[in-house]
């Protein structure tokens, strides 16, 4: 009995592998509390309805999603994909928000022959020098961004632009993309404290001097108050302001019409005019009762683009360099519209000039007024030695 | 400075001073009184600013929403005082910390549940969203003189309780000699549940009368507890007046600082200024205990 017993756990045991080879495991890092968990949570909720919308199976593969928490933290965040891939032998791990916990996690992934996928960061070491056929962004390389928005305000004719940022990695690269781009004379450069509640004292410097326009980067609740605050001191209607990555869905409702008229340049908005867009924020309206953010939009198409790419496979995840082959290469339809993998595995796409208005529901969108550049690529793809072997 | 860049500036420092001294003012009584470090201070303003923004949704009133917010973040107090902290009274600080550093995690936790991650809108009544012309060349956001006039007037009523009421007697006296006054019969148990009430009311005040002009969002609390906490280190623990007089110091030069020194040296005025009197009065400006 108890012989029999054990043999049948012997096979159960050697019948496991062979389940394996026939599901996919996905592992997902996010900053799911602390203060960019909401961020994190927007990443997630796009992802699982991107999985949702292939049927709950990726490539046709029962799907496994292997959800962790880095607190924002790159410990953390470098710990939990340690984990995912050696621990709990996942084959892909995407989800990080954060740029310094991508930087310190990525390596930990790519060291066991896993696959990242990023849906968000997109720091400029991973798409220069320190670019890896292993590793992808769906999203963006952070610089593209603010270089659209410089290309914007030459066509303006802008001549004098004050700048204002917060005092952190991402917001030193947001003004030097701008900077790349743009022709005219940056009047002040003021980089804010991070997380900083009262900008009086900034707004009244900003008064005080004579400028074209006014250029900002203030993500989160850093955008609610600063906006708000140049409502209020009576500025916004004086001096036209342009901003990226500060007026998403994660944070209109709480600036409220106080940003209106705000204008931004990104590659997707929740109005963008495509039907498979139109499906995605339909569905994720009915399912999560808020209007998506671009990182749920980048959720969504990440997922997508993994089932696309096990699908040119044949429904089949063989080895990390095949799967890696294919993510590069397959035809993906994205809800942005245009999109295809440069050399250096980030994305070649469009971008656009967005309005902050209210929809014919009274809330507040981001609707689509033109498009800045078509097929724009990222400055540091030329740095990247995958260049040669793959172009 | 031009003169108009000299009064904005002075307005904003003197509305956020009012405004650190809401918070502070709660903190420092239970710190003085009952030796209770509350690092979950922080979490009173977040609820009211939460609680103002959704009351202002379904009443629509701002002063009816003010009111009943801080009335609620004070009962919320109320019961947090009795059911969570009070057998924390006799244990060592860092029994303290760790437990209020769980209720900020508890609190910012339930926000998100309950009202969403992300944060709320706050539309003000017509003539508060409106800016008023003061001097020549200057108009000043309606909204943040209304916040320095309520700072004000809380404040002076608070001095009047606290110098010339029983109620208030108690509580000076619970700050300076808590032992004390136990000895004479006065039950300290009863006044500091009290005072613990008034502070998170006071810091559920300044919530909702911050939430105009800040981000109403999950952890709103712990960016303003650290300024809260230099107030108090400041002023000297315990002491009400201290807090005031050190609030309108960090208030103005907070402002000023980021206004006239280089960027870098602007961000760390208030700690230089908070190095400097721990250097030099360690008890700082206005010490309660004897």
């Amino acid at each position: 009995m108890l012989k029999s017993l054990g043999a049948a756990i012997l096979g159960l045991a050697l019948a496991q592998p062979m389940a394996q080879a026939q599901e996919i495991k996905v592992g997902f890092i996010a900053s799911l509390s602390g203060s960019q968990a909401t961020l994190g949570r927007d990443l997630l909720d796009g992802f699982q309805l991107g999985v949702e919308s292939v049927g709950g199976k990726l490539g046709g593969l029962p799907t496994e999603v292997l959800v962790r928490d880095d607190q924002g933290k790159p410990d953390a965040g470098a710990q939990a994909a340690q984990k995912l891939v050696e621990r709990d032998r996942v084959s892909i791990v995407t989800g990080i928000n954060l740029s310094n916990v991508l930087l310190a996690a990525v390596p930990r992934v790519l060291d066991a022959d896993g696959i990242y996928l990023s849906i968000n960061a997109g720091p400029s070491e991973l798409a220069g020098k320190g670019c890896n056929s292993h590793f992808f962004s769906v999203a963006h390389q952070n610089d593209t961004v603010p270089e659209t928005m410089g290309i914007h305000l030459n066509d303006l004719g802008i001549k004098n632009l004050y700048v204002m940022a917060p005092n952190f990695a991402a917001g030193k690269d947001m003004i030097a993309g701008l900077k790349r781009t743009f022709k005219g004379n940056i009047v002040a450069e003021i980089y804010t404290q991070f997380g900083q509640l009262d900008y009086s004292a900034e707004l009244a410097k900003l008064r005080s001097v004579e400028t074209d326009a006014l250029f900002v980067f203030y993500p989160g609740g850093m955008g609610v108050n600063f906006f708000k605050q140049l409502d209020q001191a009576g500025l916004k209607g004086k001096i036209p302001v342009y901003t990226v990555f500060s007026t998403d869905q994660d944070t209109l409702p709480g600036i409220g019409d106080a940003a209106l008229g705000l204008e931004s340049t990104a590659y997707w908005s929740e109005n963008l005019d495509n039907p498979l867009n139109k499906q995605f924020v339909q569905d994720f309206e009915k399912t999560y009762k808020r209007i998506p953010s671009p990182r749920a939009a980048m959720g969504y198409d990440g997922a997508r683009l993994i089932d696309a790419a096990l699908k040119q496979n044949g429904g089949q995840f063989k080895s990390a360099d095949e799967f890696a082959k294919a993510l590069h290469s397959v035809d993906f339809k994205s809800i942005r519209g245009n999109f295809k993998f440069d050399s250096n595995n980030f994305p070649i796409q469009d971008y656009y000039l967005l309005k902050v208005e209210k929809d014919d529901q009274g809330r507040l969108v981001n609707k689509v007024i033109k498009t800045i550049a078509t097929d724009y690529a990222d400055s540091y793809v030329g740095q990247c030695k995958l260049s040669k072997a793959k172009s | 400075m031009i003169a108009s860049l000299f009064v904005e500036q002075m307005l904003n420092g003197l509305q956020l001073g009012v405004m650190l001294f809401l918070i502070a003012a709660g903190f420092t009584l239970v710190f003085g009184i009952m030796n209770l470090v509350n690092l979950a201070h922080g979490s009173f303003y977040m609820i009211g600013a939460y609680m103002f923004a959704t009351i202002l949704q379904q009443v629509g009133a701002f002063w009816v929403s003010i009111v009943l917010a801080a009335l609620v973040t004070g009962f919320v107090g109320a019961v947090l005082e009795r059911l969570a902290l009070k057998p924390f009274y006799r244990r060592p600080y860092l029994d303290q910390v760790l437990a209020t550093l769980g209720l900020i995690l508890f609190f910012n936790e339930l926000t998100r549940i309950i009202w969403g991650p992300q944060p709320l809108n706050v539309t003000l009544p017509g003539a508060l969203n409106s800016s008023v012309p003061i001097i020549v060349g200057l108009s000043y956001p309606m909204i943040r003189l209304v916040i320095l006039a309520v700072g004000v007037l809380v404040a002076l009523a608070l001095y009047l309780i606290i110098s010339r009421t029983r109620a208030g007697m108690l509580v000076r006296a619970g700050a300076s000699n808590r032992v004390f006054i136990g000895a004479l019969g006065i039950n300290v148990n009863r006044v500091f549940s009290w005072a613990f009430s008034v502070g998170a009311a006071l810091a559920g005040l300044a919530g909702a009368l911050a939430s105009p002009i800040l981000a109403v969002e999950a952890g709103m609390g712990e960016s303003v507890l650290i300024f809260a906490l230099i107030v108090v280190v400041i002023g000297g623990i315990g002491s009400f007046r201290g807090a005031f007089v050190a609030a309108i110091l960090v208030g103005l030069i907070d402002t000023f600082g980021r206004l006239m020194f280089p960027p870098l040296l602007g961000d760390i005025s208030v700690y230089l200024l908070m190095a400097a009197i721990l250097a030099w009065r360690p008890q700082g400006l206005f010490p309660a205990h004897g």
